[in-house]
């Protein structure tokens, strides 16, 4: 084999694209865990409706794409304020194991639910975007925008909480949310912004996937544990830690299946998870 | 200004306070003493709202508390120094400065408070990048009191101002609630440091188990026999 090999580096680039996509999703979950401390076990659910969101409107009901995917975003941030509402509210001063057993309960439900509405059929967006194509490296513009996306709407969180006053409370209030009244802060509505804000980012992400693979109703495994591991690789709650975590997690699947297979890459990474949470339980940038 | 009148108030089924009456007047400063499990704090919790009252009547300058959400508090100018401090650890000088500035009305006037503040406490501009958590308990103090002021109140509630400081700094801690009266801001100081606080207070009172059981003028407690026996130690 040669010591440069051209497919290798194609094989880094998609991780890193990959990478950025992994990194969005674990944001909206970490933001959640952060402030709210509580884990919507059911995050890539919300996503596996979203994109049924922009099939639909897309391909069945022939909206233009950019519609479809502002409506995604907008009906998945509804669906986090509603499911803090439901689920998460009465159980917010609960043991944890009861809050992840009711947010798991909302995941067996979605699902069964998006089966019976949907059907098991894996359903095509059937976007086509062309490659870019550098020499002989190809990269699917799918991905590239993808990642680009997802690194402007990161960038645009990072800007609101460190910038506004609403964002300030939102870390602020992960902090200590006994006082929050004596700032002339609400609580309630803080954590109901920030499930409204978790939901887009999980609308966003379901986006982004819908353009790169099919929505069926259990597209949720496939993204829901990913999504978590990376979270908790990355110290769950700390959201620069679940960045980092996901562009190593990305190149190990990216570049693990290059070396031997596709599966071979999750089975790397999965293993690189485990292997971390001997080393560092507390995740790469986690504290404690 | 702040008026209490037979106030009662506790946690679940425990009473902390029974019958609590009080005045602030515009102005002054009052103190509230007492030893470890009065209800001190649990007194300052209920004008802020952070626990419902049982029974009796809270009035800012005229209007009752009781339909006012915990959170609209501060727009009727109290604010609270809280006991323990308890700053945003992981968020900077600035950012807690920021916080106490967060209401509608304190908004816009942002940039002029802070300089205000950083005019009073010179400290807090040289720590403005600092994470809150890592300064010294004395310069969490100055935050903590910086950051109540940022609201603009009427009345500054301070729960224990100097418990927990070294003496050095304790001293410049009243020293500051003097020059906060001297800024107009009428002051309701709780404090086990019994004879510094009668120093820079008008009145205060005992409170003791719950009860008021004694109030009077700053001289008159501190020459009160019981005060005399069992707080200031002489
Ligand atoms: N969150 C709470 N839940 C239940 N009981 C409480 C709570 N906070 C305080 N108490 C009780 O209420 C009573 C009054 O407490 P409080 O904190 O008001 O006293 P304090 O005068 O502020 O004391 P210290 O000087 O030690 O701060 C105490 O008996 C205390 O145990
Ligand atoms: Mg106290």
């Amino acid at each position: 084999m040669q010591i440069f090999d051209i497919f290798l580096l194609e094989a880094v680039l998609n991780g890193i694209l990959f990478g950025g996509v992994l990194a969005l999703l674990a944001l909206g979950l970490n933001l959640i865990f952060g402030v709210i401390d509580v884990v919507w076990i059911c995050y890539a659910e919300l996503m596996m409706l979203g994109m049924y969101c922009v099939f639909f409107l897309h391909k069945v009901h022939g909206l233009p794409l950019v519609a479809a995917f502002g409506a995604a975003v907008v009906l998945v941030a509804f669906l986090g304020v509603l499911l803090h509402v439901l689920v998460i509210r009465p159980v917010l001063n609960s043991e944890p194991i009861n809050q992840l057993l009711v947010t798991g309960g909302v995941l067996t439900f979605l699902q069964a639910a998006a089966t019976l509405a949907f059907g098991i059929d894996f359903r095509n967006l059937g976007v086509s975007m062309p490659s870019l194509a550098v020499g002989e490296i190809s990269l699917p513009w799918s991905r590239i925008s993808a990642a680009l996306t997802a690194l402007v709407a990161m960038t645009a969180l990072y800007v609101f909480l460190k910038k506004t006053y609403l964002g300030t409370a939102i870390r602020a209030i992960s902090q200590d949310r006994a006082i929050m009244p004596l700032m002339g802060v609400s609580p309630s509505r803080i954590y109901l912004l920030t499930s409204a804000i978790g939901g887009a980012l999980a609308g966003l992400g379901a986006c982004l996937l819908v353009l790169q693979y099919d929505v069926h109703p259990a597209i949720g495994l496939t993204f829901g544990p990913l999504t978590f591991m990376v979270c908790v690789l990355g110290g769950l709650g700390n959201m620069l830690g679940g960045f980092i975590a996901a562009f190593i997690f990305a190149q190990l699947i990216a570049v693990g299946g290059f070396y031997f297979h596709l599966e071979w890459g999750y089975v790397m990474a999965f293993g690189f998870f485990i292997i971390m949470m001997f080393a560092r339980p507390q995740g790469i940038l986690g504290a404690k | 200004m702040l008026e209490l009148s037979r106030v009662s108030a506790g946690y679940g089924s425990f009473q902390a306070l029974f019958d609590v009456s009080l005045e602030v007047r515009a102005g002054e400063a009052v103190a509230v003493i007492g030893p470890n499990g009065a209800g001190k704090t649990t007194l300052l919790r209920a004008i802020s709202k952070l626990i419902e009252v049982s029974a009796g009547e809270i009035r800012m300058e005229g209007r009752s508390l009781g339909d006012v959400p915990a959170h609209r508090i501060i727009d009727l100018g109290l604010s609270q120094v809280p006991e323990h401090r308890r700053l945003f650890p992981r968020l900077t000088v600035e950012e807690n400065l920021r916080m106490g500035a967060y209401t509608a009305a304190a908004r816009p006037k942002f940039a002029q408070r802070l300089e205000m503040v950083y005019a009073l406490f010179p400290r807090m501009k040289e720590r403005r990048h600092q994470m809150a958590g890592t300064m010294s308990g004395g310069e969490q103090q100055m935050c903590a009191i910086g950051r109540a002021l940022m609201s603009g109140p009427k009345l500054l509630l301070l729960d224990e101002p100097s418990a927990g400081l070294a003496p050095v700094i304790v001293q410049s801690i009243f020293d500051l609630v003097r020059k906060i009266r001297e800024e107009g801001y009428t002051v309701m100081i709780v404090e086990q440091n019994v004879r510094q606080v009668l120093k820079v207070v008008d009145r205060a009172y005992l409170l003791e188990v719950g009860r008021i059981k004694l109030a009077g003028s700053a001289a008159e407690l501190l020459a009160s026999a019981e005060i005399q026996k069992a707080y200031v130690g002489l």
